[in-house]
């Protein structure tokens, strides 16, 4: 691993409510290193969507700062790529013009159409959304939606991926082919990822790292977790490996000894 | 079969939500889980819609069904029409207008001096001085609107004048016209324009404040320039509201429209109706209602056709 990429240093975030101050993160410290994995979990309501919309640069830190490439994150930008978690595509576009969409902004005014179309029909293929590239949302299915999502993501070629609970809105098993597929793609594009998972299975299997974070309010990092099963992974392989299960009893522990008391 | 069929898309459809609010609090998700339900359900209704096919005559039944009922209620108006017209005298019965339509239709274009033509140009100009009067009302109250959805100060500035100016009926607003323009045909265009500028506005404000922050989050990290937010984001997602206004507007202009041109005179359906009343022509005033009734109708109907066009069966 090398040097980071991504330096959170001493963020916090403080909401004014209606009821007063509401401090929802303090003392984030965090190196996101370059083709490093990290996932973030906790209990509901730790902050960790916070923490990932701070990066994204869609809200600023009330305190603290946050670094991506050495300069301040001071907006939202499509080299910090978002994967959402309710795939937020637009209804009135094609799968190929919502990807399409981002592709344009991004490389728009060095590259001609042709290669453009390119871009965007490599990006569908890579999550074997191909056959549907003049199909609307409304005409797909969930989880293909989130591939497109997914691919709209990737196709800017981001310095760093940041995803929201991309999988939370499917089922199990479509929920697994897509985590394959975003390990796949990974290993393809060795991209830069930060994702918020709530579900301990798939932050084992897809991060190099997992950062825990406590209770909110006021929620901080509490632990983190170092993952060093080799790549690439294979998830029926990995359910007979001692080491994967103790990965997950280690988080499971902090998530249900160590935090469940205070949750709410 | 066709039950058991729509059971099963059904079936993940409602367990999914379930399972997703437990784990996420985020109001996201169940919108998410929301916007699936209706592509499931509908494709199970494509699955039902061939087996019916089949059988010609479930086919033919479920016609029949859409169409009994509405040629009843016909035949009820009709019937009560024609009762109404036995017991009081003077109102002309449904052979009556029959036979005057029929004449009146013949020819409903033509021409003999300024206050005396074919129903065709009354209805036409009515239809032009809604469609002028409401054209303007279009190019005011839509920008108008976006600005009022887009930014709270304006619409906190211009909301107490739009209340107050809203309840009242257009036809108050006819003797300005007049004063203004110093002419009967502006001045009707001008009510139009008023009676319809409020619908638009609201509406298209209204749909501005509802764009999902979702998109407009994405068009934030895909870094989309101003100009590329509103013509690829806000204006899609905005027009199904605008639409609405748009009906609601030409609604009212068209009921707007006769009161005001039995006001101020020319030419137009209105002043035909008044026209025909000092010539006791209570025939032709009976079929300037069905005809009205037809034009509005229609008007209604291709505005609904233009907003399905356009609405997203995932929003």
């Amino acid at each position: 691993m090398n040097k980071p990429l991504v330096k959170i240093e001493k963020v916090g975030q403080t909401f004014n409510t209606r009821s007063g101050k509401f401090t929802a993160l303090r003392d984030i410290n965090l190196d996101i290193r370059s083709r490093e994995v990290v996932s973030l979990i906790g209990h509901s309501g730790c902050g960790k969507s916070t923490l990932l919309n701070l990066i994204a640069g869609l809200t600023l830190p009330s305190s603290g700062l946050l670094l991506c490439d050495n300069r301040e994150i001071a907006g939202p930008a499509p080299e910090r790529a978002v994967v959402f978690q309710n795939h937020s595509l637009l209804p009135w576009m094609t799968c190929f013009e919502n990807v399409m969409l981002g592709v344009e902004q991004v490389f728009g005014r060095k590259e001609g159409k042709p290669k453009l179309k390119a871009r965007v029909e490599a990006a569908l293929a890579m999550v074997h959304m191909e056959h549907a590239l003049h199909k609307f949302p409304h005409e797909i299915s969930g989880g293909m939606k989130q591939r497109v999502g997914i691919a709209r993501a990737f196709a800017m070629e981001p310095k760093i991926l940041l995803m929201d609970e991309p999988f939370g809105a499917l089922d199990a098993l479509t929920r697994a082919a897509l985590q394959d597929e975003l390990n796949g793609v990974m290993a393809k594009t060795g991209a830069t990822v930060v994702m918020v998972t709530h579900d301990v299975d798939e932050a084992v299997l897809l991060s190099d790292r997992i950062v825990m974070m406590t209770n909110g309010p006021a929620a901080t990092i509490g632990e983190i977790v170092e993952v060093a099963l080799e790549r690439p992974r294979d998830r029926l392989a990995l359910a007979h490996d001692t080491r994967f299960a103790d990965y997950r009893a280690a988080v499971f522990e902090f998530l249900y000894r160590k935090q469940l008391k205070k949750a709410a | 079969m066709s039950a058991i069929a729509l059971k099963l898309v059904n079936a993940p459809a409602t367990a999914e939500p379930a399972a997703v609010t437990a784990a996420v609090p985020p109001a996201p998700t169940p919108a998410a889980a929301i916007a699936e339900r209706p592509v499931a359900i509908e494709r199970s209704e494509q699955a039902v819609t061939p087996p019916a096919r089949e059988g010609l005559g479930e086919g033919g039944r479920d016609l029949l069904r859409r169409i009994i009922p509405p040629v009843f209620g016909i035949i009820l108006l009709i019937g009560i029409w024609a009762l109404v017209a036995i017991k009081s005298g003077n109102i002309p019965g449904p052979d009556k207008t029959w036979a005057a339509a029929l004449k009146l239709f013949a020819d409903p274009f033509y021409r003999n001096g300024p206050n005396d033509q074919g129903i065709g140009w009354n209805v036409l100009s009515s239809l032009q001085r809604v469609g002028i009067g409401f054209g303007f009302a279009a190019l005011i109250g839509i920008p108008m609107g976006f600005v009022l959805g887009r930014f709270t100060f304006m619409n906190r500035m211009f909301e107490p004048i739009i209340s107050l100016l809203r309840p009242v009926s257009p036809l108050a607003w006819l003797p300005i016209g007049l004063l203004v323009f110093q002419k009967a045909d502006p001045a009707a265009t001008w009510t139009i324009f008023i009676c319809s500028i409020w619908p638009m506005i609201l509406n298209t404000a209204e749909g501005v404040r509802r764009v999902p922050q979702d998109y407009l989050n994405v068009a934030r990290v895909l870094g989309l320039p101003e100009a590329k937010v509103i013509t690829r984001i806000l204006f899609p997602a905005v027009l199904p509201y605008t639409l609405t206004g748009i009906r609601l507007s030409i609604g009212t202009a068209w009921l707007v429209i006769v009161a005001a041109e039995m006001l101020t005179g020319g030419v137009g359906i209105g002043f035909w109706v008044w026209d025909e009343w000092n010539n006791l022509k209570v025939e032709h005033i009976v079929i300037a209602i069905f005809v009205i009734g037809i034009v509005g109708l229609t008007l209604e109907t291709m505005l609904l056709l233009l907003a399905k066009r356009f609405t997203y069966e995932s929003r």
